[in-house]
């Protein structure tokens, strides 16, 4: 787990392995976050106790599913310093997919339609990776071209139709209803999306040639990295986990039209930059995103459990992002000077 | 309504922003298009004929499109030349001024608003009246200042009553209570929420009732699903919801049917038949209301088409011809009544095709 921080790390050899194993705790960048997250579910399980109930923990992995593997997504895209606000509009183009390729055929087998939300997706995130490596304008706002380009395909595709719940196949919806070992199915696909994503950007080639690419570019090439291969599919797999999310929503809620995800990009890059995603790329992790998408779908939760108005949720979810960058800057800071104090040594 | 959406671009422009400048100008050239997309086409307003134009409170939304459809049918019966429907995808409190501006310029005669924020549209329509433009407010009233006349589905209310007394009914006449609202802004949602406590306040049968909250899922499936639980926390002891919007009653169904609480917590208010038939049938909700929303649209347009021929001013006691639904009459305030809500369940909701 340490290795997944990209930031420097000590390079000298602790004396004993608790005081390594404490170290490489110390600079894990998912522990506020994790911490954050333990203290807010106890605090509110001790004012209401209903909170952590069977049907009030099924409900928290539930509202979490949707946003972890959107911010699993993001991560990987915002760790090589882009980013992808279009997701709201992919989610909602594939969910409406979902709605429409059921409606036509009711008899189609879930895992068809799962394929082909999946495969919308990776193409639409194609198309933004491909403008952003190729045309060399920032991510942001070829992002936020096609978060409206996206949506005006959606908009004119649905116009005012809207599929429901019961047009779906009932074994649809009831992946979000039914349990493994208490589970909720969908929650399980999410947790497999962290675990494979959190390998592959932790220990293999392409997943840390992201970080490289992130933390410095030029010299990411120099090096000879791939770079333009690398960002494009960073945006590609981002693509499709939102044609996944998209997918997942239509089995979730009840109806899917022209207005489905609109306006969840900022609470995903929220939930990246809280779970310890530096947004200027080149460290943090997916797993961390996870816990961060966790911790903002949870406060919500917590907020109306204890009965307070859901207006201040808001600027809590604000006071978050600052603490994050805040502390991220204060981490940094203190690395760098370790940096020059052993160069001076 | 391209020009004002179109921000004004800096004279200097820096190199690399170039781009990115460009970019943003032609996304939001493919956005304008994309929202004018369902209207707009039909607009050939010849010498002689009258144009009226809708204004929903936001385009692709279900029951919007029903009511629009009535507006149409209304508008062709009545003898507009051309009618179109323009208005915002989202339902927030600014966003229809661009277009009453844009159907002002463009010269319509009669603008057919819900007004998604009673005041933040009035110097738009202030200046559409100055053009000559006749303002007809229906599903959700302006300020009664910048509108000749209110088409209102219903008496007020009537609605907030016939739900109060579903909801009695169904959770036997006592217990705790909440309401899932729209917007915490919506005129018409917080005229109904004001009735019903009034109504549960002072009507002896509801001593035992308490409302206990009032939430607000802003219309939106996902947001109103996560209030909905919330309540279920918040309020262990709680017997029932009243959600007098269509996307919250169906959220708030899709959560319950899901859940533990289903057949539990009782669950009324404002739906479409179409959207909460399987609920009904499943055993989710009893029993819930709402009044033809086709009927509303369609005495919109006879209502403006008699105030731009100057058959009415929208004075108190001016009648008009309504088609196929009769006369109506203008009543105090300027506010015309389409007719009484209908409640929906399993024995009834299959008559009904909307």
């Amino acid at each position: 787990m340490s290795n997944l921080t990209a930031t420097a790390e000590p390079t000298e050899q602790d004396s004993t392995w608790a005081a390594r194993a404490f170290e490489s705790l110390r600079h894990m960048r998912e522990l506020p976050v994790l911490a954050a997250l333990v203290v807010l579910i106890v605090v509110t399980y001790a004012v209401n106790p209903l909170f952590l109930s069977p049907q009030g923990v099924k409900d928290l992995m539930l509202n979490s599913t949707i946003v972890v593997i959107l911010a699993v997504g993001q991560a990987m895209v915002i760790i090589t310093r882009n980013v992808d606000l279009s997701i709201g509009s992919i989610v909602g183009l594939t969910a409406f997919l979902t709605g429409t390729l059921f409606s036509g055929n009711p008899d189609l087998p879930i895992a068809v339609v799962l394929v082909a939300g999946i495969l919308l997706g990776g193409a639409l995130g194609m198309f933004n990776g491909l403008l952003v490596t190729l045309a060399g304008v920032p991510a942001l706002v070829i992002t936020l071209g096609t978060l409206y380009i996206f949506r005006g395909l959606n908009n004119a595709w649905a116009g005012g139709t809207q599929y429901f719940a019961d047009d779906r196949p009932q074994a649809f919806g009831n992946l979000s209803v039914q349990t493994v070992l208490g589970i909720p199915i969908i929650t399980l696909i999410a947790v497999a999306v962290v675990l494979v994503a959190g390998l592959v950007m932790a220990r293999t080639r392409p997943g840390r040639d992201l970080y490289a690419i992130g933390s410095d570019p030029d010299a990411a090439k120099l090096f000879g990295i791939p770079t333009t291969q690398r960002v494009l599919s960073a945006f590609v797999v981002n693509g499709m986990l939102a044609g996944l999310a998209g997918v997942l929503y239509a089995s979730r809620f009840n109806s899917v039209g022209a207005t489905t995800g609109t306006g969840i990009e900022l609470d995903i890059v929220a939930a990246a930059v809280v779970g310890g995603v530096a947004i200027f790329g080149g460290s943090g992790s997916v797993v961390g995103a996870a816990f961060g998408a966790v911790l903002l779908t949870t406060i919500t939760s917590a907020l109306t459990a204890v009965r307070v108005d859901k207006f201040w949720q808001q600027a809590i979810v604000g006071v978050l992002i600052l603490a994050a960058i805040i502390i991220d800057r204060l981490v940094a800071m203190r690395n760098e000077r370790k940096l020059r104090a052993e160069a001076q040594r | 309504m391209l020009p004002n959406l179109h921000p004004r671009q800096p004279r200097r422009v820096g190199r690399k922003s170039a781009a990115a400048v460009a970019l943003v100008a032609s996304t939001a050239l493919v956005l304008s298009a994309c929202a004018s997309d369902d209207g707009a086409a039909d607009d050939g307003s010849s010498d002689g004929d009258q144009a009226i134009t809708f204004i929903p409170k936001q385009l692709n939304n279900p029951y919007t499109d029903v009511v629009l459809g009535g507006g149409e049918d209304g508008a062709d019966a009545a003898g507009f030349g051309a009618s179109e429907v323009v208005g915002p995808l989202e339902a927030s409190a600014s966003s229809q001024v661009t277009f009453i501006n844009a159907e002002t310029q463009a010269g319509t005669d009669v603008l057919v608003i819900a007004a998604n924020d009673p005041d933040a549209v009035c110097p738009a329509l202030g200046e559409a009246r100055d053009a000559g433009a006749k303002i007809v407010a229906f599903d959700s009233d302006t300020n009664p200042d910048c509108r000749d006349v209110f088409i209102s589905q219903v008496v007020a209310k009537d609605v907030a009553l016939i739900q109060v007394e579903l909801i009695a009914e169904q959770i036997g006449g006592s217990g705790e209570i909440a309401i899932l609202s729209a917007t915490a802004n919506a005129t018409n949602q917080n005229e109904w929420i004001e009735f019903m406590e009034e109504e549960l306040a002072t009507n002896p049968d509801y001593a035992d009732i308490e409302l206990v909250a009032k939430v607000y899922g802003d219309d939106d499936d996902a947001k109103s699903f996560q209030e909905a639980q919330g309540l279920m926390q918040a309020y262990p002891d709680l017997k029932g919801i009243v959600s007098p919007t269509t996307v919250g009653i169906a959220a708030t169904a899709r959560y319950l049917s899901t859940s533990e609480y289903k057949g539990e917590v009782a669950l009324t208010g404002l739906g479409l038949p179409n959207e909460m038939r399987p609920f009904v049938k499943d055993g989710t909700v009893e029993a819930f209301a709402l009044w033809d929303p086709a009927q509303l649209g369609y005495v919109a347009a006879f209502a403006g088409k008699a105030l731009a021929d100057g058959e009415i001013t929208g004075a108190e006691g001016d009648t008009f011809a309504a088609g196929d639904l009769g006369d109506r009459e203008v009543g105090e305030g300027g506010v015309v009544i389409v007719g009484p809500p209908t409640t929906f369940d399993a024995d009834n909701i299959d008559d009904y095709d909307f």
